[in-house]
């Protein structure tokens, strides 16, 4: 059972949380051409190490997280905020 | 073997008697017995009959590895196969029998198949029924199929019950700083180190007792020093928890725990459940789970009276039974003198037969000053006796092989092998044990996890050695730096033996006793090229039974190596896998079982529609009203006539199980402009409009109405089973790709409760239950508009004139708590007008005359061009899947499209599911399928929804065939527009 400490929640099972997908596929605009969404959508690497990932604490607060998860051991490197500007938010408070 | 109940000794309690049936019989044990040692106390040697040969089968050890006692406990639906007498606690009423033998275990038609042993090698089934000539030359199972079930039947383990288990079980969580498993030497002293420190302790122990290997021991200071550290950890409080197995080890210091909670007792307590499923996270985890003695394979290695050396200790001197009189310990270790001791002071006669032939003088006096004979350089090559073991031969070793020697004669034979610590645990975190040539076994090995191994587990084989590896493992686990201790090892050095045998000599000898997997077997897969030890094990299936090789996987490994002409750690070891040891299905289903495996949801309006007759069905995780039978109607009469009334009169659908979503803030409408294919942008308030949105990979992925109730805020209302998954997508565009849009978005699905209200009646129908009725004119409520008004009682409402049956409709949403009133008021409003409730399939109907989609049509394989509702897909904006959808595969004109199916005989239906076909082509997927299927009272015949490649256009006045092999057969059908009812909406206009 993974464990995933929740920047706003704590530190909270796995099974609160779904699986988006890789965190680090930059999406194109929506007026891209097909082959750009083609590569992004389509084009994914299988990372056997420390990879980027998009999971949301869908049975918390409902935030999307992007969590450096080593895909091997689990180890769980890194868990911040997917919105950009709450990260900001979050550390003004610490 | 002819063992006794002693008169004193052992930690039964002999004022407190159980009675409890064995095979029918009546047998009396004491508090404090196992189901093993009570049956051997009262001269049961036969207690099981093996899986493949049906050999006679006794007790062949004290503990989980156990493979020759496995009985069936209870009756009828509480029969419980598979389970280890020597884990058993006795108790008053308990009913225990033999299993995999008729008439019984003692005597077994079954064991004829003994005879023939050398037919029922490794993969004989497979290999002779499998393509079994003259009937299959070599190829085909269609013969393997008919035999498996007769050799299911001959060959087996207990039968479980087929009635549904009326026990409970519950699942429990605990949080800790330290777990520790095992509560012997190491155990104990570990747990109460850390609880010294101040550490939250949980101590497990799968035993009724605390004390591991002490309770093996006859000396009172041992006792008063196990006494004395549980003591103290009560007093530290720490939380102890027996008869509770931690069958297996997961990420991040999560260990899953079975606690048998009510299984040794006679009155079960209706409160508690029968086990606990309990999952501990714990900071940092001690494995102090001890180490199994091993068998030797030689002949009739598996002959009742046969067992491991250390068994004899722990019922001598935990269940004061002496389990023989003329007793022969054979051994390549030091373990078994502390045994032979303890056993000729009880009275048995004993002769230690040890392999080694350096053993030191002051071992040599000792023996034969308390009377034991030792022989040495010596190894048991064969047990005697047809059905109870009578005596054995021995052998001696001449280079690498064996030559015959003296028989002794014996009632008990008892077997050291050596110690195999139980590694079972790391290795479910993935850490590979390392083997030690010098103790002949595998050893803990690198673990990433915060994870400490002490006691015999780590290969500390003296109880001294033992406590201080567990007060080592305690500091280790609260990050201190100790080293620690080294481990002594046994005095004089283990000389490895795994087999006996004289070269030539046909015999059985088990190395997997529980499969009745032989040491032959082993050496036909290397024979037979299978080298890698994972194909041995699914080979042979050594180490597949309920014990996973406990007793016989190192064997295994080692006759393996010694075919190939490699050492052991070469071969390397299988995995250990969860569970430990088994765990019945009931206890990972905890309560989540029947009507409590899924939550229901239920409309704010439920009770009301079944009130009024509704009868439910399940829509997602939701109860909807399915149709509203008069007295006598059938399903099918009930839904014809409430379609029928719909498009005659009006009628009244509960729709609250939609998912509704409050889009707000002042980027909603280019958010929702992004989201959907259609244009959102310059939607005025007070409307609403149809939308279909797509995935990333231009696939449809939901449709639904937004209405538009503000400059700034939208109600966007989603399918039923798709509402989770719309607003899980929208949180993820807007916290993910979108941050910059200003939009705040709420599931408030269970906030509203809306009803449809459907049939050219409708709007008279509901005027009557406004405040203020002008608010419904067709002027002041066109097609798709929307308004907040209220109703009768002054309920708040949205009205929005929208239509899903094609007629003249309109829904209406109150908070949830207004409801009934509302169903209240609409039904005193709408029955007089001959108007009538209907349910999910009425709404099918409707829909399907129509041709507009739900989630049977829109199943993630089709566009918006399949759907029909191409021209729904802007081409002036960028929208999420407009990119994508443009790929070639999915621009072909050939694809399978939305299309209306009239059965060519107007008298016939035809069934969902069915392929279509082309008329002398009836083979493969056909070019189609049916997604719905519904009589049409508008129409007076049955008709369909369906997809079929190039659509109603390349299929018109041709007959296609609906083939469905399993239930209706063959119906020929014609493609027609899928706008089978009103195709120019001129009814919903009205």
């Amino acid at each position: 059972m993974i464990r995933i400490p929740c920047p706003f929640c704590g530190v909270r099972d796995h099974s609160e949380f779904s699986y988006g997908g890789d965190g680090s596929v930059q999406y194109p605009a929506l007026e891209a051409s097909s082959q750009d969404w083609h590569d992004a959508v389509f084009q994914r690497d299988n990372i056997c190490g420390m990879q980027t990932e998009t999971w949301q604490h869908v049975n918390g607060c409902r935030m999307w997280l992007l969590v450096e998860r080593d895909t091997m051991t689990h180890e769980i490197r890194s868990v911040r905020p997917a919105q950009t500007g709450l990260t900001t938010a979050l550390e003004a408070i610490k | 073997m002819t063992a006794t109940r002693l008169n004193t000794g052992g930690r039964i309690d002999r004022s407190r008697r159980v009675t409890f049936s064995w095979d029918g019989k009546t047998i009396e044990g004491f508090e404090g017995d196992t189901l093993a040692s009570a049956l051997m106390a009262s001269g049961q040697q036969i207690l099981g009959r093996s899986f493949k040969y049906h050999r006679p089968r006794g007790v062949m050890s004290a503990g989980v590895e156990e493979s020759g006692a496995i009985v069936t406990l209870g009756e009828g639906a509480y029969l419980d196969p598979n389970v280890k007498a020597t884990t058993q606690e006795v108790f008053s009423g308990l009913s225990a029998k033999g299993q995999n033998a008729w008439p019984n275990v003692r005597c077994d038609a079954g064991a004829v198949l003994g005879l023939f042993g050398r037919f029922f090698s490794a993969g004989f089934y497979y290999k002779t029924f499998m393509g079994l000539p003259p009937f299959e030359w070599g190829r085909g199972t269609g013969i393997w199929m008919q035999y498996e079930k007769l050799i299911r039947k001959a060959a087996g383990m207990g039968e479980a019950s087929r009635a549904a288990d009326p026990d409970h079980y519950d699942h429990s969580h605990a949080y800790c700083d330290v777990l520790v498993v095992g509560s012997g030497p190491a155990g104990l002293s570990a747990a109460l180190a850390a609880a010294k420190k101040g550490k939250d302790v949980i101590l497990i122990e799968q035993d009724f007792e605390l004390g591991g290997d002490y309770l093996n021991q006859s000396d009172p200071v041992v006792e008063l020093k196990r006494a004395t550290l549980v003591d103290a950890l009560k007093a530290a409080g720490v939380r102890i928890m027996t008869r509770t197995t931690a069958f297996g080890l997961y990420d991040f210091g999560t260990a899953g725990l079975l606690e048998r909670v009510t299984d040794h007792l006679s009155v079960k307590p209706l409160h508690q459940p029968r086990q606990r499923f309990w999952t501990v996270r714990a900071e940092s985890t001690i494995l102090a789970t001890g180490a199994l003695e091993r068998l030797v394979a030689f002949t009739n290695n598996d002959r009742p009276g046969v067992m491991t050396a250390n068994a004899a200790r722990s019922y001598l001197n935990r269940f004061g039974v002496l389990p023989g009189q003329d007793i022969v310990i054979t051994t390549n270790n030091d373990s078994v003198y502390r045994t032979a001791v303890d056993l000729v002071k009880a009275g048995a006669k004993v002769t230690v037969v040890d392999l080694r032939t350096e053993l030191s003088n002051t071992l040599l006096n000792k023996m034969s000053q308390v009377g034991v004979v030792v022989k040495t350089g010596l190894a048991p090559l064969k047990a005697l006796g047809r059905k109870i073991v009578s005596g054995v031969q021995l052998a001696r070793p001449n280079g690498t092989q064996w030559i015959a020697d003296d028989v002794l004669s014996c009632d008990l034979l008892l077997v050291s092998g050596g110690w195999s610590p139980v590694v079972n645990l790391q290795s479910h975190r993935g850490s590979k044990p390392i083997w030690n040539a010098k103790d002949a076994c595998f050893l803990p090995g690198k673990c990433n996890d915060n994870v400490t191994m002490a006691g015999s587990a780590a290969g500390y084989w003296q109880n001294d050695d033992c406590e201080a590896s567990g007060l080592a493992a305690a500091s280790l686990a609260m990050g201190e730096d100790v080293k620690p201790p080294s481990a002594v090892g046994w005095e004089r050095p283990l000389k490895p033996l795994y087999e006996v045998r004289i070269a030539g000599q046909k015999t059985k000898s088990f190395v997997d006793p529980q499969h009745d997997v032989t040491a032959s077997d082993v050496r036909l897969a290397h024979q037979e090229g299978f080298v890698s030890v994972e194909h041995l094990k699914r080979y042979t299936t050594l180490g597949m039974a309920t014990d996973q090789g406990k007793m016989g996987n190192i064997i295994g490994l080692a006759l393996m190596a010694d075919a190939l002409g490699k050492e052991i750690p070469d071969v390397g070891t299988t995995r250990f896998r969860p569970p430990y040891t088994p765990i019945a299905i009931g206890a990972l289903a905890g309560r989540n079982t029947g009507e409590h495996f899924k939550p229901l949801r239920r409309t704010p309006m439920h009770d009301w529609n079944l009130k009024h007759g509704a009868t439910m069905t399940e829509a997602g995780l939701w109860h909807r009203p399915w149709y509203f039978a008069r007295p006598g109607e059938t399903l099918n009469e009930a839904y014809i006539r409430e379609a029928t009334t719909v498009r005659e009169t009006l009628g009244i659908c509960d729709v609250s199980s939609l998912g509704k979503i409050a889009v707000q803030g002042p980027d909603a409408s280019e958010f929702l402009n992004r989201i959907y294919t259609n244009a959102f942008a310059k939607l005025p308030v007070g409307k609403a409009r149809y939308g279909i949105m797509l995935r990333d990979d231009g696939m449809v992925m939901d449709d639904g109405t937004t209405w538009r109730l503000s400059e700034n805020s939208f109600l966007m209302t989603t399918t039923t089973t798709n509402a989770g998954k719309v607003m899980v997508w929208l949180e993820e565009l807007l916290q993910l790709r979108w941050p910059e849009l200003r939009v705040h978005v709420s599931s408030v699905s269970d906030q509203w409760g809306g009803v449809s209200i459907a049939g050219p009646k409708a709007r008279t129908a509901i005027a009557s239950c406004l405040e203020d009725a002008g608010v419904i004119a067709a002027e002041n409520l066109p097609f798709m508009g929307v308004r907040k008004t209220t109703l009768k009682g002054g309920i708040d409402c949205l009205i929005a004139r929208i239509s899903f049956s094609g007629e003249l409709a309109y829904e209406i949403y109150v908070s949830a708590d207004h409801g009934e009133a509302m169903m209240d008021l609409l039904w005193d409003a709408a029955k007089p007008m001959g108007g009538c409730l209907y349910g999910l399939e009425a709404l099918g109907t409707l829909r399907i005359e129509k041709g507009h989609v739900t989630g049977a049509e829109l199943d993630g394989r089709v566009t918006i061009d399949d759907a029909g509702l191409g021209q729904m897909a802007s081409t002036k904006k960028a929208f999420i899947g407009s990119a994508l959808r443009q790929r070639p595969e999915l621009t072909r004109s050939d694809r399978a499209q939305l299309v209306g199916i009239f059965p060519k005989n107007r008298n016939q239906t035809f069934n969902g599911g069915a392929l279509l076909c082309e008329k002398e082509n009836v083979k493969g997927f056909g070019e189609g399928w049916v997604t719905a299927v519904t009589h049409s009272p508008a129409l007076g015949h049955w008709i369909g929804l369906g997809y079929v490649t190039g659509g109603h256009a390349a299929w018109q006045n041709q007959t296609l065939i609906a083939s469905d092999p399993t239930r209706a057969g063959e119906i020929e059908v014609e493609i027609v527009s899928p706008h089978m009812f009103d195709p120019k909406g001129e009814r919903m206009h009205g």
